[in-house]
């Protein structure tokens, strides 16, 4: 237990300085960024407080938003993410996945894979309409989750086919 | 009243929700919808002093470049000064305190959101308030729009709320510059008359209109204009001068004279 909160709290100063130091200054191509930060909600704990859940969730959005000055996008995004969060699992691993899984880390890795996919999808397709926040723009909406989001994902997939171990 | 708080114990997480969404979503409108977004913003002390750390270590990655501007700067300096006819000797140089400017470099840029900020080192301490106008040795960058005691924050002209005053480089007639949100190295300039002898090419440069910015520094040059039907107004493209992707040394311009222009406009538009 004590070893799950200490890797929560690596993970969310991580992911933080992760994203606003490396990942924000990538601008592949003049403007593609992967947005990774809501990894630590999809990573969370699934046997904890859920409203714990969702505050934590909330301040790691804040912070986010106060680095990158995006108002309230990306805490409006990690709040989604985490009410959602139960939904996924279900999808993903199965309807009685709180008595069979334990952490997300020790589930199969291509059903991981896509539960992070659809997540980043679910994130994406939020976070740009909140920030172009007009139907007008749909075009750019879509055109920018396509391309962040293809981004994002192959960075996903890269990472947990790198670190996870062989059993 | 016992069926109340058991809906809310019940419901928790879902008021919980609720409530911090709507927290969330109160700031992105906020955000949107003002013209300066006061809570939430980069240039708090632990924020800045991490983008102050990040581009300590990457301005090293740049010197290279940064040389080659400041002597490109200088080269200009020095035609201009060589170019000045001094017919009169005697005649001491008029100086006009109207603008102060002081240095300063960006710490955080962004070039590819829809709404771009700057992040600069200076601050209340070098005694730099909002509505300052922020450029470089290439053209505008931005005005500050917030401030705290180490750090200030710039309003990018790559934000949908920048409009900036600009004018043809060889005539007087003005603009304004906007940003489309879609290449961070082409603009737009709303406005402009149709009776402006335009041309592809032409340079643009800032009006002397705007209280904030000299006239004459460089904006951009004209790649593209149109008429829009049953308007007089042109639709023009411009290219900027500036690479907005690579930013260092910077200039902030203070307008000494800012209060009294802005208390007649006061009253013009009282009347």
């Amino acid at each position: 237990m004590k070893n799950e909160t200490l890797n929560n709290i690596i993970r969310f100063i991580g992911l933080f300085l992760l994203q606003v130091v490396i990942f924000n200054n990538i601008n592949f191509l003049g403007y593609i960024n992967p947005y990774l930060y809501i990894l630590f909600v999809a990573l969370y704990p699934i046997l904890s407080n859920r409203n714990y859940f969702l505050v934590i969730s909330f301040i790691f959005g804040l912070l986010l938003d106060i680095a990158m000055d995006s108002g309230g996008i990306h805490s409006s995004c990690c709040v989604i993410i985490a009410f959602s969060r139960p939904l996924l699992l279900r999808f993903c691993f199965g309807h009685n996945y709180s008595y069979q899984i334990t952490s997300i880390e020790s589930t199969d890795t291509i059903k991981r894979i896509i539960y992070c996919i659809l997540i980043l999808i679910i994130q994406h397709l939020i976070m740009f309409s909140f920030e172009f926040f007009s139907i007008y723009k749909i075009d750019l909406i879509l055109l920018n989750t396509l391309y962040s989001g293809i981004f994002s994902i192959l960075l996903t997939t890269l990472g947990i086919i790198i670190f996870t171990r062989d059993n | 009243m016992q069926k109340i708080i058991d809906f809310i114990i019940k419901n928790k997480t879902l008021l919980l929700f609720l409530i911090l969404f709507s927290i969330g979503m109160g700031l992105t409108i906020q955000n949107h919808s003002y013209h300066k977004s006061k809570f939430i913003n980069s240039s708090s002390t632990i924020t800045g002093k991490i983008f102050n750390f990040r581009s300590q270590i990457s301005e090293y990655f740049n010197l290279r470049k940064e040389n080659k501007i400041l002597t490109e700067e200088l080269r200009i300096f020095k035609q201009n000064e060589f170019n000045v006819k001094t017919t009169n000797k005697q005649m001491k140089p008029y100086r006009d305190t109207t603008y102060f400017v002081k240095s300063g470099s960006v710490i955080k840029n962004s070039y590819s959101k829809k709404d771009n900020y700057l992040l600069i080192n200076k601050g209340e301490k070098d005694s730099i308030k909002t509505d300052f106008g922020v450029f470089n040795a290439k053209g505008v960058l931005g005005i500050i729009d917030y401030t705290t005691s180490n750090f200030s924050r710039v309003l990018s002209i790559l934000n949908s709320k920048s409009r900036i005053n600009v004018a043809l480089n060889y005539s007087n007639h003005i603009g304004s510059l906007v940003w489309n949100g879609k290449s961070y190295r082409y603009a737009q300039i709303e406005d402009m008359s149709k009776f402006a002898p335009i041309k592809i090419g032409d340079t643009i440069i800032t009006g002397g209109q705007s209280s904030i910015f000299p006239k004459g520094i460089l904006i951009g040059t004209v790649t593209s204009f149109a008429t829009a039907d049953n308007k007089d107004n042109y639709d023009i493209e411009i290219e900027l001068c500036n690479d907005m992707s690579n930013l260092g040394h910077v200039y902030i311009v203070e307008k000494t004279n800012k209060k009294e222009i802005d208390s007649l406009l006061i009253d013009l538009n009282e009347e």
